[in-house]
């Protein structure tokens, strides 16, 4: 019936064109008969003032519509909604371009599923507008794969990861290139309170811990261990996340495209599978664990029952903020601390998941240079270290995590340099969404999942989502 | 569209002049720009959905594509989602239709009958109807949450989250859909009542028919006609479904509807193939429900119009 919201922005842009082609045509129809009836030279004076009026609407729409300043190349970077900081760095590196090229700023739909939507129907139709995308790591394969974007040459490709940590370059190459620019990286860590630990036994900053041991002691502390469990994206990072520390992943040979092989009935699989059951079946776990997404597990967490929580880096700057502004108690603040994501095997690191935004080019721009010029810029290691101030987002190059300034606000930095370059990046496969979105639906409600049979369930569906073989 | 043909179809046995001749190359002549602009913006699109759901291909993998002849419609109606939302909107299609027809000819009785402040009434009848669905959507959308809503507020509902679980998600949708487009199905009504002979209904009081068999034996038979268009016009809208869904639940709590489904396949997964598939089946319901209502119910839309 209507176009769904998203496409809005593209009807409105051509919203000026439109009108003034309409305004066109009804009154040159009803001037035709009256003009033919009148004086001959009336008619023609009429009809040249109608395609004069005409012409210079169509003039006035086509100026609007465009660059007024059109000696500077606009480059339009299409960014996932934040608190200001890329557009702050947009002008900033704008101003440093001196005058070779401007960047725009253009807001994406606030959740990771909304902005793939938007950018992929938009490079689909090959938008010429987008010259730079804010994009989430493991959409990457899939736009690299499509043609969405250019390539970073080897020059290009040793300045972008001169000194970023290894898991968001990783995350940013496809088939051996650098396909987009680490821009912020992000990990999560082990967020627990003090008292709740040292009322289950437990000291997680002297050294690793396992779920197992992490579970008991909340169920002995009466505190919950918070995790993401809702249907959604941030459920598959968990399982994801679980499986990596298990020492497997969730496709085996992912770049095969529509014929990866899903392994999640092995020995990784079936471990991550019984942790997940061990918690849901636990009075340890969240009442809300079926809805529980990063925001809600934070509120239970510096709620009375809080206890331990795996979630993203910027929990700490963002209960800082609660108290500074006067929502949040100064002793919950005190009382979080910190540590490595839990293992899942007593002898084996962990492998966190990997987050964060990389900054890609369109191929569809018509300055794919001066692009990738900006790209360098935004993605600079005094850029991030701005944009890690202001957003609290971290940064991908490790030599920012020195700076004074950055190890004030966030007192865990190492941790998270840590984290973050141990981090395992989800599944690098073109078809992201439907593995996703296909291992989350049989893993939820988390208090279903069954070890024994579980992870051969997701196997079973995700062969046949690659394969068209069902709907989802 | 079946008017048009057999107005304009040579009758059997009638022989056709140079004029009648003339006349029907200039019809054509006169009717060719319209006609390419429907081929250009319909029959294209649809025969290149035909063509696209015959093969497995994702848009972000121009490289994978590969023909697949019917089995994405295997795959779809062998598929339990395809069922469950099939049924899901054949629910909202009949519960919104049936209580639309109710309460709008209640509404067009009205409009008809109102002698002060015609206008008035009929404008503020119509109201809801002038209202975008979207916004519509959002505005009952915030009316029940959880939140901010006033709903749960005033009704003493208090935490009751109405979007929670499917029964209740289902009951707005319905409701939204029902506040939006009952004036739709009024102003149709309206025109039917308009068509009923006030001689007859005079004959039937003065031979001491009652209201309920004025209202049951002379004014619905003669405006049967009008009462089909709108329940045709209707059923095909509520079938395709979408804005309100969309924006209500997106789909959760098992309240996806069939145009829901096509979109998330095509737009969301870009599984352009299957999205297809659903999206030719969409149509091809919806065909059935025009078939039904024209061959079944006998609906006549030249004489709905009151052009016969």
């Amino acid at each position: 019936m209507h176009p769904p919201p998203g496409s809005r922005r593209a009807g409105q842009r051509t919203t000026g064109t439109t009108e003034a082609a309409t305004a066109l045509s009804p009154t040159s129809w009803v001037e035709g008969p009256i003009g033919s009836t009148t004086v001959w030279g009336t008619s023609r004076s009429v009809r040249l003032a109608i395609v004069l009026v005409a012409l210079g609407g169509l003039l006035g729409a086509a100026c609007s519509g465009g660059d007024t300043g059109a000696a500077t190349p606009v480059l339009g970077w299409y960014i996932n909604p934040d608190n200001g900081g890329q557009a702050e760095l947009a002008a900033a590196c704008s101003a440093a371009a001196g005058g070779r090229y401007r960047i725009t700023v253009s807001t994406l739909p606030n959740d990771a599923s909304g902005q793939r939507e938007q950018l992929v129907r938009r490079l689909a139709a090959k938008d010429s507008s987008i010259a730079l995308m804010s994009l989430d790591p493991p959409f990457v394969a899939e736009f690299a794969e499509a043609g969405f974007l250019r390539p970073f040459t080897a020059a290009e490709a040793a300045a972008l990861t001169d000194g970023v940590l290894s898991g968001p370059v990783e995350g940013a190459t496809w088939h051996g290139r650098l396909v987009v620019a680490p821009f912020w990286a992000n990990s999560q860590l082990l967020w627990y309170r003090k008292s709740a630990a040292a009322r289950a036994g437990l000291d997680p900053a002297a050294g690793p811990v396992t779920w197992d041991q992490l579970i008991a002691g909340a169920e002995r502390a009466g505190a919950t261990v918070e995790v993401q469990g809702n249907r959604y994206e941030g459920y598959t990072v968990f399982i994801s996340a679980l499986v990596a520390s298990a020492g497997g992943q969730v496709l085996e040979r992912p770049e095969a495209g529509r014929d990866a092989r899903p392994a999640l009935d092995t020995p990784a699989g079936h471990r991550a599978a019984e942790v997940i059951s061990r918690l849901a079946h636990s009075k340890a776990a969240d009442p809300g664990l079926a809805t529980a997404e990063e925001e809600t597990a934070r509120a239970a967490f510096q709620g009375p029952r809080g206890g331990f929580m795996v979630n993203w880096a910027y929990v700490y700057g963002a209960a800082s903020e609660a108290v500074a502004s006067g929502a949040l108690d100064r002793g919950v603040l005190s009382d979080i601390g910190w540590a490595r994501w839990p293992r899942v095997n007593p002898d084996q690191p962990s492998r966190p998941p990997l987050g964060g935004i990389d900054l890609g080019v369109s191929a569809f721009t018509p300055h794919p240079d001066l692009a990738a010029d900006a790209v360098g810029c935004l993605t600079a290691a005094d850029s991030q270290r701005r944009y890690m101030l202001k957003s609290k987002n971290p940064a991908a190059r490790g030599v920012v995590y020195d700076d004074p300034e950055v190890r004030r606000v966030f007192p865990m930095a190492d941790l998270i340099r840590e984290a973050i370059g141990d981090a395992a990046p989800r599944s690098k496969t073109p078809y992201y969404t439907d593995v996703s979105a296909a291992v989350a639906r049989t893993f939820h409600p988390p208090a279903s999942v069954d070890p024994a049979r579980t992870p051969a369930a997701a196997n079973r569906l995700v062969v046949g989502v690659l394969h068209d073989r069902v709907l989802l | 569209m079946s008017l048009a043909t057999t107005t304009t179809a040579p009758r059997p046995g009638t022989r056709i002049t140079d004029r009648a001749a003339a006349e029907r190359r200039l019809g054509w002549a006169l009717v060719a720009p319209a006609l390419l602009a429907m081929v250009g913006v319909t029959a294209y699109p649809l025969a290149r959905a035909v063509w696209l759901s015959l093969y497995s291909y994702r848009i972000t993998d121009p490289a994978g594509r590969e023909f697949v002849g019917l089995r994405n419609y295997g795959v779809v109606l062998g598929d339990h989602l395809w069922w469950s939302d099939v049924v899901t909107t054949v629910l909202i299609t009949v519960v919104t239709v049936g209580v639309e027809l109710v309460v709008g000819f209640l509404f067009a009785s009205v409009m008809h009958r109102v002698v002060f402040g015609r206008r008035l009434i009929r404008t503020s009848i119509l109201l809801p109807y002038g209202i975008i669905t979207v916004v519509a959507a959002f505005a009952w959308k915030y009316a029940f949450a959880i939140d901010t809503g006033f709903v749960n507020h005033a009704t003493g509902f208090g935490e009751f989250s109405w979007f929670g679980q499917r029964p209740s998600a289902l009951v707005v949708i319905a409701l939204a859909e029902i506040w939006k487009t009952t004036p739709f199905m009024s102003l149709l009504l309206l025109a039917g009542l308009a068509q009923v002979p006030g001689e007859l209904l005079e004959a039937a009081e003065v031979d001491g028919a009652t209201r309920t068999q004025r209202l049951f034996r002379v004014t619905l038979p003669n405006m049967k006609a009008a009462i089909m268009v709108a329940l045709l016009f209707r059923t095909l809208d509520a079938y395709r479904i979408f804005d309100t869904v969309f924006v209500m639940t997106s789909g959760a709590q098992g309240t996806e509807t069939v145009s829901f489904l096509a979109y998330r396949q095509t737009i969301t997964r870009t599984a352009l193939g299957l999205g297809s598939a659903v999206s030719v089946l969409l149509f091809a319901s919806v065909v059935l429900i025009a078939l039904v209502f024209v061959k079944g119910f006998g609906v006549d839309l030249g004489r709905a119009r009151g052009e016969r």
